[in-house]
């Protein structure tokens, strides 16, 4: 395995109750490489992302970041740690505005005597760079997420995941609600991270997400490693057969 | 006309309606507290403007707003309190008996916030480390216990009589001779200018700090706050605990004003300040609602018996007109929905 390694899943499993998640999966990610998952509804892909977030606790097996053995008690030791979520159901409040939701558990904040209070201005003001740096569209950073539309909100989703530099971004379904015109935005912001030397794991049953990003597909079947290729070395048709649980 | 035209028409009405609607919604319900005073005031020209009236509204909602105020940051997080008319009573009891027993007034006057706050904390630790299924079913039960053990430790009788710096709180007056002039009655509340403080207080917390923002994020949707990386469970002890302490103050407020601890005290008290709290303007499902609304809340329903009761109208009247005020305040809160999903 190369150098270059940021990210690394040995023997994973997660087990809820009686039912089995995931069973001894393996995943490894290298620095800007674009890894794709995919499987069939149930086969695990979600819950091996909310395992290496942090959200879950695995069961078995351990996780390494930069080849260091860690242990992730919640999502913010992960972020610590430079990997970010972006949650198929976005994880967005919809109450808060943009700007809110973008630094959401990390709010900019300056001292007043013994006190940390907000910083409007700031969060405002880091919130706009950031989505014109993305060429994110909004009418103003203080716009009440509900008030977005689908692709909108996939866009605040992913500015939240890069606000802070991360080195890994896990996406989930990305394109999954969006339209046919948004999804070519999204896809150029996946490309752009890579190019920016950041890692991505996409999540996705869009066989032309995982061929237009990807550098290597990973397929899961019934909550184990199934199948796993260089893209170059394989095809759409062989791909679709993995999500079947179909090998030759 | 043609149809893009006609289009476009629909859309530039349709802006400046949907732009009026914040401004309704931040500044609608102070508009509706002026109508009322207007009103009242035309009904009542002798009576309801008087120093002496207008005191006697902000005596009687200073503890009442103190629940207020605690049930409504227990609401943004979509959660209810139920606890609070008990918590008062139990809270105003524990002070009674330390002062019966002799203590001095500055260790009487801890006990109440310190009473209120250890029930609202065991109320947020039931819900979340012991996984209640709803607040309502925890704090329906602390109802029940709160105000069992306030009349075990009393004997379910009132105790009367505290220390001068007890009464201060909840019925001194601050003289304004030097506007009015040598012998004026004119005089502001003391627990008037406590309310003001504690509730701006409260608008710095929830508006200018990091748990303030948490607060309503828990509210908006607990999923993304926990994928924030914020501990939802210990947040909601917070706000529990908050709500406890306030209603412990709300029973030192209670204490001064009335000179005595009965075992009726905060009876239904957490009714009238959830109605407050919806009145003005939060929404239940949580994620909604601002300090000033509460405020506003509780002064419409202290107003509102203070002119019904001035011009004689019956408690039963009253009872039927509080009731419909708190459906239409919850029907114009799903209407406001429906226009901001449209938009």
């Amino acid at each position: 395995m190369s150098d270059n390694l940021v990210l690394e899943a040995k023997s994973v499993s997660k087990f809820f109750g009686t039912i089995t998640a995931l069973q001894n999966v393996d995943l490894h990610l290298n620095k800007g490489e674009v890894l794709g998952v995919v499987g069939d509804n149930g086969a695990g892909k979600s819950t091996l992302m909310k395992v290496l977030s942090g959200l879950y606790k695995p069961s078995e097996g351990s996780l390494f970041f930069d080849k260091e053995k860690v242990t992730l008690n919640s999502p913010r030791d992960s972020q610590n740690l430079g990997l970010e979520m972006v949650y198929q159901d976005l994880a967005l409040a919809g109450n808060l505005p943009i700007g809110d939701n973008i630094f959401l558990g990390r709010e900019p904040t300056r001292k007043v005597g013994p006190f940390n209070f907000l910083d409007h201005k700031k969060r405002k003001q880091l919130t706009e760079e950031h989505l014109s740096k993305l060429k994110i569209n909004v009418k103003s950073a203080d716009q009440k997420v509900e008030e977005l539309s689908g692709g909108q909100r996939q866009a605040v989703a992913i500015a939240r995941a890069t606000a802070f530099n991360a080195k890994i971004v896990l996406m989930d379904e990305p394109t999954a609600a969006l339209a046919v015109k948004e999804v070519g935005k999204v896809l150029d912001l996946i490309l752009n991270l890579k190019k920016l030397g950041v890692s991505v794991i996409v999540i996705s049953h869009r066989m032309d997400d995982i061929f237009t990003v990807c550098d290597r597909v990973m397929a899961l079947f019934q909550g184990t490693n199934f199948a796993e290729s260089e893209l170059k070395n394989t095809s759409r048709d062989e791909v679709i057969g993995w999500i079947m649980g179909k090998k030759d | 006309m043609d149809h893009g035209e006609k289009r476009l028409m629909d859309k530039n009405q349709e802006s400046l309606f949907v732009r009026l609607i914040p401004f309704f919604e931040r500044y609608g319900i102070l508009l509706l507290i002026l109508i009322m005073i207007a009103v009242l005031h035309l009904l009542q020209p002798d009576v309801f403007l008087s120093w002496r009236n207008v005191t006697n509204i902000f005596k009687q909602v200073s503890w009442q707003s103190m629940l207020a105020l605690g049930v409504f940051m227990v609401i943004v997080t979509a959660g209810i309190d139920l606890s609070v008319g008990s918590i008062i009573m139990l809270s105003l009891m524990g002070l009674a008996i330390a002062s019966k027993a002799g203590m001095p007034w500055y260790v009487v006057m801890l006990v109440a916030p310190a009473i209120g706050f250890l029930c609202g904390m065991f109320n947020g630790i039931g819900i979340t480390l012991l996984r209640m299924p709803h607040p309502f079913i925890m704090t329906l039960g602390t109802l029940y216990i709160f105000r069992g053990i306030g009349n075990l430790i009393s004997g379910g009788v009132p105790i009367t009589g505290f220390a001068e710096q007890i009464r201060v709180i909840g019925n001194g007056k601050i003289k304004l001779d030097v506007i009015f002039g040598e012998g004026a009655r004119e005089y502001i509340p003391t627990s008037l200018i406590l309310m003001i403080v504690i509730f701006f207080i409260f608008w710095i917390f929830l508006n200018h700090t990091r748990i303030g923002k948490w607060i309503y994020a828990i509210g908006g949707n607990p999923g993304a706050a926990r994928a924030a990386g914020i501990n939802v469970d210990r947040i909601l002890i917070v706000v529990y605990t908050l709500c406890g302490f306030l209603a412990g103050i709300g029973g030192l407020i209670l204490a001064g004003r009335t000179n005595s601890a009965y075992p009726n005290a905060g009876l239904q008290s957490e009714l009238d300040a959830i109605a407050a709290v919806i009145i003005g303007g939060a929404s239940f499902f949580g994620g909604r609602g601002t300090v000033l609304g509460v405020f506003a809340g509780v002064m419409i329903m202290g107003i509102l018996r203070n002119g019904l009761n001035l011009m004689n109208v019956s408690v039963f009247w009253q009872q039927v007109l509080i009731g419909s005020i708190i459906i239409l305040a919850v029907y114009i809160d799903v209407l406001r929905r429906q226009l901001a999903t449209r938009t």
